[in-house]
């Protein structure tokens, strides 16, 4: 018998595979898109995930302790981040969300995704379990989200504010705040959602009531929802094959190598392309939620839980906003998209996750 | 749910809520995933089919290629109406970038016109899509290859090679062959024919065309292109090649009908050629007629106004549409009549410069004397006819008028008949409410009164008179039963001899003998009041729209009839002096080309010129005057 040594054997050799898989097709994707070409996307879409892979196992060999301890810590620095984004674009004239840091274009609401998270996760692993039902176990959180969240909408991202929600939301839940409240912030919500929407600017209500009724626009905004529609619907089955999708060949298809890339994807692979990327996704998520069940410290276990739902949230609202269940809010579909700010977000996760999971192996489980 | 009854909480608990609960976040990302999952299995396996579509329709434009339109040819073969090249550019709108500047240049490189411009701006404005804009058809080779260098810098611009309407004798067949136009609003509602909004189009609008309009116009080609979002054609996928019409032969001389188009010189009028054989047509004429070259090619405002506004009618067709009172034409006919009720031809009348009916004294345009029946069309005598008709009444006369073809409405290929009326006392008490007087019958029997026909009818009259046979008159190939008529040979014979004398004897048309030796031909002469008799007028002078009309119907040869044909001439003030002549030439034609031809020289360098030359200089001479004019008539 082979002795695999035991620095080999720590490397998580099957996700790694797991997120080669997805992206390479990812890439192939973008090879088509490009009309056969590598560049200007394949290629570095394959030099962006060598790196963020990297950076992801780095990530996963970090002790827990350390993003246990620096929770806050992030969190705050992501908050100034965001009000520097929100200064600058004031100075420069109009809504900005980048921080241009000389090498690459930073997008602090990205970063938030992770550091809402990791800032509830601490607050809940710190909370005493008697005052989990009480008004101290609400408020911290409420204003944790909410001051990020505010911010974002400024900017304005709707897609972006929507993600730090959820993730927040989902730690809230995992943690065992009573059941019920949940349930009364949905109802309250149902009822306040004629009044959330008059506060959306004019074009995000434009796409929210092109996406309830997309023919009324065909030529307009409801042309990225119908020619996507048309690019996954003409695909049916088997696809039309490797670099035969005249859909995004010929431009009938927006933004066919970033929010779109399902539908370029869907057009030349089919149904069976289709299934095949959301089972990788669902082994993905799969792997998320058990590092999460596994997991030695409450702390490990509402991190890996919110941002496994950090992740499934990116991509369902992206399948969803691709097959017409959606309005457009612009968020990529993670690993497959071109794009460096998504794909580092997704790593981080991934790499924290990560990290999680090389915990749980190395002692007894224990909450504090 | 009271406080109280909650149980305390504890970090075992709370790893167990943590359980369940993360469980059912999980769940519920399944739930999710499986139903999106669900989504594209039915976007994609129940409504490929539609998307599947929707994507072709996307990615491939079906341009239509015009089908060239069938030829029309006269009985030799040659052409009436043909296909030209013609190089013609269009914009596509959807692709038109810049439009100011694309315009701008086209305006320089093809020196167009304000109203052009502002035509194209118009159209640009109404149109959507793809369906093209015209700029300019009929471009010369010159301004194509301009377009063709400039074409990468000039985005939705369309040049093509196309083909276009062509009438080689121009005015000499508009009324026969009709035109050819772009079909409008009204058509395409009808039709649903995707062709008729393809640039370059035409469909038949009038006359033959329009009538063989299902056999001339061809199946399309078409031509399917790939092509991006942004209309840039990537590749042609395939082109079919469009089906040429079926060609149309007609009964039609093309040589006979140019011919006599050229004879009508400046007279306004309609004269028609008929085979006294088959009641083949062999020459259709109303003339002035319009240029169908102009007409089919989008005839300009300017250009039609002047048409309308020319007294001589240039677009109405004399030749089936304009009722003429017969006059004198009709006395070959009654004199049949008149046999066929027992009356004998060699029985004298006295002819004292009139007839006395009751009060009332009839003229004649002579003091005759005594004559029989052929010398009463010879001299065209009108005592002799009111004498019969009193006798005889004209209910007698009515139907062999009738079976003569007058007052009947053929069935014509392309032809909108107005088929005047033959009186009757019947037809009075119809219309009027009053019985038929003595008069009405004298009225009658010299072809004025109530009596009113139509130039094709004159034809077909006589050809019936010298055949014996019931022809119908036909442009093309179709069987009719020509049955004899049921006239007796002596009735006809009288009739002939009659007409014989009016050419060659010393009747009223002796000047328009034929010049041909061994050929001689028969007619007879007719002068019709346009004002009645009690205006005073003769009708000889005066403005022109007062005079008297001519007329001359005629066959040839006398012995053995062949041909046979009406003229008549507009205010032309009498048969023999306007018509007659007009007819010889024409029947000259028919048999010695050359001299006719030069007869016709003569006659049109006196005129000015052939018709072309004429309407150009008379259409030049008009837009001088129109452009002082602060009002033109605008009709379209």
């Amino acid at each position: 018998m082979i002795v695999v040594p035991p620095a080999i054997q720590r490397i998580p050799w099957k996700l790694i595979a797991l997120l080669t898989a997805i992206v390479g097709f990812g890439i192939l994707v973008l090879y088509s898109a490009a009309g056969g070409n590598w560049s200007p996307w394949a290629s570095q879409q394959s030099l962006r995930f060598v790196v963020f892979l990297t950076i992801a196992l780095v990530i996963g060999r970090f002790p827990l302790r350390v993003f246990e301890e620096h929770a806050y810590l992030a969190y705050i620095g992501v908050v100034v981040l965001l009000v520097a984004v929100e200064v600058l674009g004031f100075v420069g004239g109009g809504s900005q969300r980048w921080l241009n840091l000389g090498f690459m274009n930073l997008q602090p609401s990205e970063l938030m995704k992770v550091a809402i998270v990791l800032a509830l996760a601490r607050f809940y692993a710190l909370l005493p379990p008697g005052n989990n039902r009480s008004w101290t176990a609400l408020w911290p959180a409420l204003v944790m989200i909410g001051i990020p969240v505010a911010m974002v909408m400024l900017q304005p991202d709707l897609g972006t504010a929507l993600s730090i929600c959820i993730g927040g939301i989902v730690v809230m839940f995992v943690a065992g705040l009573p059941f019920w409240w949940f349930g009364g912030t949905v109802i309250a919500g149902a009822a306040a959602l004629p009044v959330l929407f008059s506060f959306l600017h004019d074009y995000q209500q434009k796409r929210i009531l092109i996406f309830l009724d997309p023919e009324s626009d065909p030529l307009g905004a409801g042309y990225h929802i119908s020619q996507s529609k048309i690019a996954i619907g003409s695909g049916g089955i088997g696809g039309k094959g490797f670099l035969n999708g005249s859909q995004s060949h010929l431009d009938y298809l927006p933004e066919g190598h970033t929010d779109f890339i399902f539908s370029t994807m869907a057009e030349e692979w089919g149904l069976i392309g289709g299934l095949a990327l959301m089972f990788g996704f669902f082994l993905l998520l799969r792997w998320g939620t058990r590092v999460a069940l596994k997991a030695r410290t409450r702390f490990g276990q509402l991190t890996a839980t919110g941002l496994t739902m950090t992740i499934f949230f990116y991509i369902a609202v992206n399948l969803m906003m691709v097959m017409g269940l959606a309005p457009v809010v612009g968020i990529p579909l993670p690993l497959f998209s071109y794009g460096g700010s998504s794909m580092l977000t997704i790593m981080t996760c991934v790499g924290i996750i990560l990290a999680i999971e090389n915990d749980s192996k190395t002692g007894t489980r224990r909450f504090h | 749910m009271a406080r109280g009854k909650r149980p305390p909480i504890t970090e075992a608990w709370r790893g167990i809520t943590f359980t369940r609960r993360a469980l059912l976040v999980g769940g519920a990302q399944a739930v999710v995933g499986a139903a999106l999952a669900a989504r594209m299995a039915y976007i994609s396996i129940v409504d490929n089919d539609r998307y599947v579509l929707e994507s072709e329709s996307n990615r491939v434009n079906l341009t239509l290629i015009p089908p060239r339109r069938g030829w029309i040819v006269d009985r030799n073969g040659k052409a009436l109406a043909n296909n030209r090249v013609s190089l013609r550019l269009d914009i596509i709108p959807d692709r038109l970038q810049k439009r100011e500047r694309i315009l701008g240049q086209l305006q320089t490189l093809l020196r167009l016109d304000g109203d052009t411009m502002e035509r194209i701006n118009r159209d640009l404005t109404a149109a959507s899509g793809f369906q093209p804009v015209a700029v300019k058809e009929d471009m010369t080779e010159a301004e194509y290859a301009s377009i063709l260098v400039r074409l990468p810098d000039l985005p939705g611009i369309a040049p093509q090679r196309g083909f276009a309407r062509y009438y080689p004798t121009g005015a000499a067949v508009g009324h026969l062959i009709g035109y050819v136009g772009t079909p409008n609003a009204e058509e395409y509602k009808r039709d649903r024919d995707p062709l008729y909004i393809t640039p370059g189009y035409k469909i038949g609008k009038d006359g033959l065309e329009k009538y063989f309009q299902p056999m001339l116009k061809g199946k399309p080609g078409a031509r399917r292109v790939e092509v991006t979002a942004r209309g840039r054609i990537v590749r042609d996928l395939d082109t079919q090649p469009d089906v040429q019409g079926k060609t149309v032969h007609l009964t039609i001389d093309a040589d006979l009908q140019e011919y006599a188009a050229r004879r009508m010189g400046r007279e306004s009028g309609a004269a028609i050629i008929m085979d006294c054989l088959t009641g083949d047509i062999l020459a259709f004429i109303s003339m002035p007629c319009f240029d169908p070259n102009s007409l089919s090619d989008g005839i300009s405002n300017n250009e039609y106004s002047w048409l309308r506004a020319d007294d001589h009618q240039p677009l109405i067709n004399k030749a089936t549409r304009g009722l003429y009172p017969p006059g004198s034409t009709l006395k070959p006919m009654v004199a049949i009549a008149a046999v066929e009720n027992g009356v004998d031809p060699s029985e004298r009348h006295t002819c004292v410069g009139g007839y006395r009916l009751g009060s009332r004294f009839f003229r004649c345009l002579g003091t005759h004397g005594s004559i029989d029946m052929p010398t009463a069309i010879e001299k065209s005598c009108n005592s002799y006819f009111y004498w019969l008709a009193h006798r005889l009444g004209y209910d007698a006369i009515a139907p062999t008028a009738k079976l003569l073809g007058l007052g009947e409405e053929f069935q014509l290929a392309g032809s909108n008949q107005r088929y005047g009326t033959i009186p009757d006392s019947a037809w009075k008490m119809r219309r009027f409410n009053q019985p038929w007087s003595a008069s009405d019958s004298l009225n009658a029997v010299i072809g004025q009164g109530y009596v009113s026909v139509n130039p094709l009818q004159l034809a077909v009259m006589t050809a019936r008179m010298v055949s014996g046979r019931r022809l119908y008159p036909r442009l093309v190939n179709r069987q009719f039963a020509n049955e004899p008529l049921p006239f007796s040979a002596e009735a006809l014979a009288v009739a002939r001899a009659g007409m014989d004398r009016v050419v060659n004897g010393a009747g009223t048309a002796v000047r328009s003998r034929l010049p041909l030796d061994g050929i001689t031909m028969g007619g007879k002469t007719g002068t019709a009041q346009v004002r009645g008799l009690a205006s005073g007028s003769r009708g000889q002078s005066g403005a022109w729209k007062y005079r008297d009309h001519g007329l001359f119907v005629c066959f040839a040869p006398v012995e053995n009839p062949r041909y046979a044909a009406s003229v008549v001439i507009e205010h032309g003030m009498g048969g023999s002096r306007a018509a007659a002549p007009i007819a010889k030439d024409i029947f000259t034609f028919l048999y010695d080309r050359q001299k006719a031809m030069e007869a016709l020289e003569t006659l049109e360098a006196g005129w000015g010129g052939t018709i072309k030359e004429r309407m150009d200089r008379d259409y030049a001479a008009w837009k001088a005057g129109a452009a002082s004019d602060p009002n033109p008539e605008l009709p379209r």
